[in-house]
């Protein structure tokens, strides 16, 4: 690897308080548990995961939407270089015009009282990146363009437009300010297939367009296998493989995603993956099991497992995974 | 004749801002031991549908004159939609037909035990005594994979996982050993891992316990390992009919098409998505004539708005309303 990273975390922990108790520690939920990962410029990179595998957290932590508990976090694009966990205010004011986010529910994340032209141009008021009314204008018609929403679209409120119409709205009102980097947490998850596809197609165009970089958070795997190029798996806030997305898909090493890849329902009738299928739930991340944490669920788990925290190796080139058994 | 069978279904909606028609002249038919998979995208009618068998649709729906649901039991015919005492509908709600949805926290009482939620029902619907019952009870969440039962059957809908509720609602709605089970998205709110074993778990308690099952998704993967037959729904009506592996392999109606072609497949990472062009319309805009007209690809000028296809039979129990499509089941 020789490009600079845009995105670089290293031994991230992000934890949240359990309640309160009088005497002693207060007890913590490690949600993201010593990640590290890199994020290259104008990658479109994966995140999966089952619920409460800490997958949207580590997404607000990059955004600084939730407070680091430890490890650091830097964002380099040659221009500025700032580490994310000790933001300024001002620093932190410059962060967000640079890194946005992209919500799963486009019912809930657009206010109904405003019209479409003032939800997408909320960000350039608030930021102050236009000196007058002509120039917002201008580049909310730009984005919106870009988006397919038409000039009659502007005028109308959200209450006006169908799920895909307003997961567009939503995406347009995150790449206004001309982001560096976006997360787009399950952001077809709400959508119907038809509008899903939709979607990813002006995800990936738009990219290819503004050329920013992506996180893409979400739980279905194969939504992910047809959009992004590198993928990152998790398992109750650790990493369990990462690697680029075909490496990934034609050869999986962790147990974990072997498994999420034959749990999905097969489209051909006569395709029944019995073999691998997973017994069991996740643990509960307030607590989580000891040595690796998929072993209460992992088919070969053997002692070392249960003692031993698995290391994190690279397999082959950009090929990672933490496994004792591969 | 079979279990189920429904004719003509009519149903609208008195809105303020008009009548809304919600299912339109929608027919099928359902045998003991079947799984028919009613698929379709949200505002497609499947759900509605469904509700009709057991006349779960708000006040204000009206059902069509020619409507018809029939639901054949052991020693009578029952004509679902005259059904009108709540005595009486009771056969259909709970008795014969059971429900399981979408959102098991949502479907369980908050502030009652589990066990005494199973209990109350088959108090109502059996003969069983309270402890014959409970008994029954315990015995039904250890079948569909409930770990220690006696436990469980104290505990509350929130003590529990989404995996394991949706399991304990699997137990309450069999446990009055109805003839059919509807499936109103079950495995939606779950993760893969373990949406893949309740779905082996259905599969499993249709061989033991030989219902017919009515299972709502939009998720034709999912159609695909749990059903026989298969029915799209598009805008209150089937577009398409037909046994799983037929309609999957060479679907024919433009609109079943559209839908495998936008699903990412994990087989054909390179192949492009192909959005369905369009959003549906508003049920407020219903589309004249074929309903899908507005965003299929292959529609032809001067037919395709202006007359309602009919059924065309493309194979054996294989069937499409599709001008495009003739009876040999290609593109004409």
């Amino acid at each position: 690897m020789t490009e600079k990273p845009l995105i670089k975390i290293n031994k991230l922990n992000v934890e949240f308080p359990l309640g309160r108790t009088l005497f002693g520690k207060t007890p913590m939920l490690r949600a993201v548990n010593d990640i590290s990962l890199e994020i290259l410029p104008g990658q479109f990179y994966g995140l999966v995961g089952e619920s409460g595998s800490g997958k949207t957290t580590l997404g607000r932590a990059i955004l600084r939407a939730v407070p680091i508990s430890s490890g650091e976090i830097t964002f380099d694009d040659s221009e500025v270089n700032y580490d994310v966990g000790n933001l300024g205010k001002k620093e932190l004011k410059n962060y967000r015009k640079l890194a946005q986010l992209i919500f799963q529910d486009p019912y809930a994340a657009l206010s109904p009282r405003m019209t479409v032209r003032d939800i997408i141009a909320e960000p350039l008021e608030v930021m102050g990146l236009t000196q007058n009314r002509e120039e917002t204008d201008a580049r909310v018609r730009e984005i919106a363009a870009k988006c397919r929403l038409n000039l009659e679209h502007l005028r109308r409120f959200p209450h006006a437009f169908s799920g895909g119409q307003r997961q567009r709205i939503s995406i347009a009102r995150a790449l206004v300010c001309n982001p560096k980097f976006v997360v787009a947490d399950e952001s077809v998850a709400a959508l119907d297939v038809s509008i899903q596809a939709d979607i990813l197609n002006l995800l990936k165009s738009l990219q290819k367009q503004l050329g920013f970089t992506f996180l893409f958070i979400s739980h279905d795997l194969s939504v992910v296998a047809h959009i992004c190029d590198n993928v990152a798996v998790m398992y109750l806030g650790t990493l369990v493989e990462t690697a680029p997305t075909k490496k990934l898909f034609s050869n999986p090493s962790h147990p974990y995603t072997k498994a999420l890849l034959s749990s999905i329902p097969s489209l051909d009738p006569d395709e029944s993956k019995k073999a691998q299928k997973l017994e069991g739930e996740i643990p509960s991340p307030a607590n989580p099991p000891p040595g690796c944490k998929f072993h209460t669920r992992c088919p070969m788990a053997e002692d070392r497992c249960r003692k031993e925290v698995p290391q994190w190796r690279e397999l082959s080139e950009d090929h990672y995974a933490a496994c004792h058994l591969v | 004749m079979s279990l189920l069978s429904v004719e003509n279904l009519y149903l609208q909606f008195d809105t303020d801002e008009g009548r809304i028609t919600a299912v339109d002249d929608v027919s099928f038919e359902l045998n003991a031991g079947e799984v028919l998979g009613l698929v379709g995208e949200s505002g497609s009618g499947k759900s509605v549908t469904a509700k009709s068998l057991m006349q779960l649709n708000p006040s204000n729906s009206v059902y069509g004159s020619g409507s018809k649901i029939n639901l054949e039991l052991e020693n009578n015919v029952v004509d679902v939609l005259s059904l009108k005492k709540a005595r009486e509908l009771e056969i259909v709600r709970g008795g014969a037909i059971s429900m399981i949805f979408q959102e098991p926290m949502a479907s369980f009482a908050p502030a009652i035990t589990i066990g005494n939620q199973m209990v109350e029902q088959l108090i109502i619907h059996t003969s069983l005594s309270k402890k014959g019952a409970a008994e029954l009870s315990v015995e039904m969440l250890e079948r569909v994979g409930i770990n220690e039962p006696h436990k469980r059957f104290f505990q509350y809908a929130f003590e529990l996982s989404g995996g394991m509720r949706q399991r304990a609602m699997i137990a309450m709605a069999l446990s009055t050993k109805p003839k059919l089970l509807i499936a109103d998205e079950p495995t939606t709110a779950l993760d893969v891992t373990i949406q893949a074993q309740v779905l082996d778990l259905m599969k499993d308690l249709v061989k033991e316990f030989g219902m017919a099952i009515l299972f709502i998704t939009h998720d034709l993967g999912v159609i695909a390992q749990v059903a026989d037959r298969v029915a799209v729904m598009y805008l209150g009506r089937i577009v398409e009919s037909g046994p799983v592996r037929e309609v999957l392999h060479s679907p024919s109606h433009p609109y079943t098409k559209g839908l495998l072609n936008a699903l990412p497949k994990l087989d054909a990472l390179d192949e492009p998505l192909t959005p369905i062009p369009g959003d549906i319309p508003s049920p407020l805009e219903r589309p004249p004539g074929c309903v899908f007209h507005t965003r299929c690809p292959e529609v032809l000028a001067d037919r395709c708005n202006s007359s309602v296809p009919q059924h065309t039979n493309v194979g054996q129990d294989h069937f499409t309303s599709c001008f495009v499509v003739d009876s040999t089941g290609k593109s004409a």
